[in-house]
């Protein structure tokens, strides 16, 4: 039995550490769920989030292996209770006149957004959670979904404190580039 | 140092200077007095004015051997190790040594250079993505393209390959950074956030370890590389002499405690002594010391030393629970940590609480004593363990020895006699043939007052003598005993107890006609064409002298063919894969130690 974890990984904004975090996933036969990177509040460092299936005792080697590279700073495991995860799905659906108001009304109870429309399709925007992503494909399906993009989970812990506190605000400019 | 370089010199260091001068003060500040290298195309600015430095460049054959002799010369020295290759395939031909160095934990710095940044990702002559290619086998690694930032990339590079636990460290110079004009500023400090190995253990998971010990039986101290590269012999032989604990030393700690010593158990593992591998299986708690837990130690895990606890102490934390679940984990230096460990094991002594060890200990001397590595002697020619046998015994423990991988590697570990750290160099985790001359070479170079013997097989001296060329013209007069059965004699021995004795494609033909072999290549001819002294033996009563005729020779190199009998095998042995219980000291042979149950 695996469960998904999301690991926030904070890195370095260096060229090549996407390639050393992946690199590493590959080596150690660790498959990535998902992935995310892009800035963060600090312009030296990026965030990456990782979704991973793996065991506790595996999932400690992926974070102490991670931990090794030079340019890995931090890195968090943020839990669903106490975090809040989002994933953004752009969903092109087949429409006709007769049908495209049931699709519209199945964009307003996701509380999704359409982004684009033409004669016989329309694109819409949706963030949540997986669940909530699924569910809102099951029920768009029938329509016929022509393409999808989703993007990878992004999540951050709930409450006051940041993950980028202390130590790491000292990172000095000169490591950028 | 600033003034040896020529250029335009003004007072508040706005001094002018190429990146290619950069890099090489860079070298010289830090510490660098050798580097083995060739040079090339993308290169060749690093060697202007490395003409000039005071750092010596030797020049090898073949950029492998110089990956291999940064290793020797870091392994021999504890200093880090340089090798240096130009773009494409000089780059690529360091990657075996690199992959070696990242498997054995070896301080080395890769310099290479790099087409220019204008052509790199454009299929350049000699473009490799060096850096990619070698990720996944290097501490770390950099891409230069701004000669501004070299000398901050040469002083991080050092201190990553050199701290925590050692290892190979990449980087890769664009050629027109090394062309280009820029300043020299040495930095004062590095800022490296993402990289603090932890040295100092944990004074809580040392009590507990302390505790655990107070309270075992049956404990053993299991020995890895990391006790060498932590120079933690003394406070290692502190700790078993103190406690009466039985040690065991892996193939990359072989002198960590020395072999004479009555509580030396030996080398754990597939070719280990039986007393070591029933040290283990036996325990009731392992004390392992810059270990990584093995496959070739530990054999099936599953079965693997079934009755112990583990405190598992090692500088890198992912090594520490990634074969085997530790009891006690400690993060530290393996020095550090048995200091520590012996202050907390005699604050519970002053307590009035110590183990004892007695009857384990006098158990183990008894399976020690019953079962020593032994051999049979050849019927007729000449036993490769007694080569072995009679090198130790003349050259001495003084001497380095540096051995291929294979059977001699096996013997070389079990029949020369190991009284220091940094003794033994060989190629463990990565067991790569050819490793012996350069490193040996490497060895000599850092360690020039000490005799060197490359210890190795007739299969991986074919494959990087070339270095012989180097060795003779450098002045490094190495001693090479290619211990030689006219085989790939590891694979040969498996493919008798294994493979029916189908001997596919492991005849080496370098042999006497006498086996009907061709002696190809004749390795006394081969290292006369070298410029090196050439001996061929091929019986015991002419051993001893031919060892010391070539103990005599000081100014070149020499090479010994000792032409040695092919079916001799390495014992004991755990077959792959199978528990260390099912050692056998000879073909079907097991030990009778069942009955020494505690």
């Amino acid at each position: 039995m695996t469960t998904q974890h999301t690991l926030s990984v904070l890195v370095e904004n260096t060229p090549g550490v996407l390639a050393r975090v992946s690199s590493l996933f590959m080596r150690r036969g660790f498959n990535i769920e998902s992935l995310a990177v892009g800035p963060t509040e600090i312009p030296e460092i990026s965030r990456m989030t990782i979704v991973v299936n793996v065991d506790e005792l595996p999932l400690e080697q992926v974070t102490k292996q991670l931990n090794k590279l030079v340019n890995v700073l931090k890195i968090v495991e943020l839990d669903s209770d106490s975090a809040v995860e989002r994933e953004l799905m752009l969903i092109k659906v087949k429409t006709d006149p007769a049908t495209r108001g049931q699709v519209l009304e199945t964009v307003q109870l996701f509380r999704a957004k359409v982004v684009d429309v033409a004669p016989d399709a329309v694109t819409i925007e949706a963030t949540g959670d997986s669940g909530k992503l699924n569910a809102m494909l099951r029920v768009l399906e029938p329509f016929g979904i022509r393409e999808i993009a989703q993007s990878g989970r992004v999540a951050i812990g709930r409450g006051a404190r940041s993950i980028t506190d202390r130590t790491l605000r000292t990172v000095p400019g000169s490591q950028a580039g | 140092m600033t003034g040896q370089i020529t250029g335009l010199q003004h007072d508040a260091g706005i001094e002018r200077i190429s990146g290619a001068q950069s890099l090489v003060r860079a070298l010289e500040h830090a510490g660098v007095d050798v580097i083995f290298g060739i040079p090339g195309g993308a290169i060749l600015p690093a060697y202007d004015p490395l003409f000039d430095s005071s750092i010596r460049h030797v020049l090898v054959r073949h950029e492998q051997g110089a990956g291999h002799a940064a290793q020797g010369y870091a392994m021999a020295t504890g200093r880090v190790g340089v090798c240096m290759a130009t773009s494409g395939p000089g780059a690529t031909n360091l990657v075996t040594a690199i992959a070696d160095a990242y498997m054995d934990s070896v301080p080395i710095v890769a310099i290479t250079g790099q087409v220019s940044s204008h052509l790199i990702g454009t299929d350049g002559f000699q473009e490799a993505d060096i850096r990619g290619i070698t990720m996944p086998i290097t501490k770390h690694s950099y891409l230069v393209t701004d000669p501004a930032q070299i000398p901050r990339v040469v002083a991080e590079a050092f201190h990553i390959a050199g701290t925590g636990r050692p290892g190979p460290v990449l980087v890769d110079v664009a050629k027109d950074a090394m062309q280009a004009m820029t300043t020299f500023e040495w930095p004062n400090e590095l800022a490296l956030p993402g990289y603090r190995p932890t040295t100092r253990p944990h004074g809580k998971q040392v009590r507990e370890a302390a505790r655990l010990m107070v309270e075992s039986k049956r404990p053993v101290l299991y020995v890895g590389g990391g006790c060498i590269k932590a120079e933690a012999h003394v406070e290692l032989k502190e700790l078993a002499e103190t406690y009466g604990i039985p040690v065991v030393t892996t193939l990359m700690a072989r002198g960590a405690f020395p072999d004479s010593h009555e509580l030396h158990m030996g080398m754990p593992g597939m070719h280990g002594t039986v007393a070591a591998v029933a040290a283990l299986q036996k325990s009731d708690l392992l004390v392992s010391l810059g270990a990584r837990f093995d496959d070739r130690v530990t054999g099936n895990l599953d079965s693997f030393a079934p009755l112990a606890r583990v405190i598992h102490a090692d500088i890198d934390p992912a090594e520490i629970s990634k074969n085997r679940t530790a009891d006690v984990p400690i993060v530290g230096d393996a020095r550090e940590v048995i200091t520590d460990l012996l202050a907390a094991l005699k604050a519970l002594a002053e307590d009035g609480e110590s183990g004892d060890y007695d009857a384990w200990r006098t158990q183990m001397l008894s399976i020690k004593s019953r079962f020593p590595v032994a051999y049979d002697t050849a019927a007729d020619g000449l036993a490769p363990q007694t080569v072995i046998e009679r090198i130790s015994a003349i050259a001495g423990s003084e001497a380095i020895y540096v051995a291929g991988v294979g059977q001699h590697q096996m013997w070389a570990s079990h029949f020369v006699e190991y009284e220091r750290p940094r003794q033994w160099l060989n190629s463990g985790g990565a067991g790569t043939m050819g490793y012996a001359v350069p490193a040996a070479m490497g060895a000599q170079v850092g360690d020039p007052d000490r005799v060197v013997w490359a210890i190795d097989g007739d299969g991986c001296f074919q494959m990087t003598n070339q270095e012989l060329a180097t060795c003779a013209l450098e002045g490094i007069p190495i001693k090479v005993a290619v211990i030689n059965n006219s085989s790939l004699g590891m694979v040969r021995q498996w493919q008798t107890l294994f493979y029916e004795g189908r001997y596919s494609n492991t005849d080496l033909n370098t042999g006497p006609e006498s086996i009907g072999a061709r002696r190809i290549p004749d390795f006394v001819k081969l290292a006369d064409a070298y410029g090196c002294v050439g001996l061929r033996c091929d019986n015991e009563a002419d051993l001893d002298a031919t060892i010391k005729e070539a103990m005599a020779i000081t100014d070149r190199p020499v090479v010994i063919d000792f032409v040695v009998e092919r079916d001799a095998m390495v014992w004991p042995m755990v077959a792959a894969g199978t528990s260390n219980d099912d050692i056998k000291i000879a073909r079907d042979l097991a030990p009778e130690w069942e009955d020494d149950d505690l």
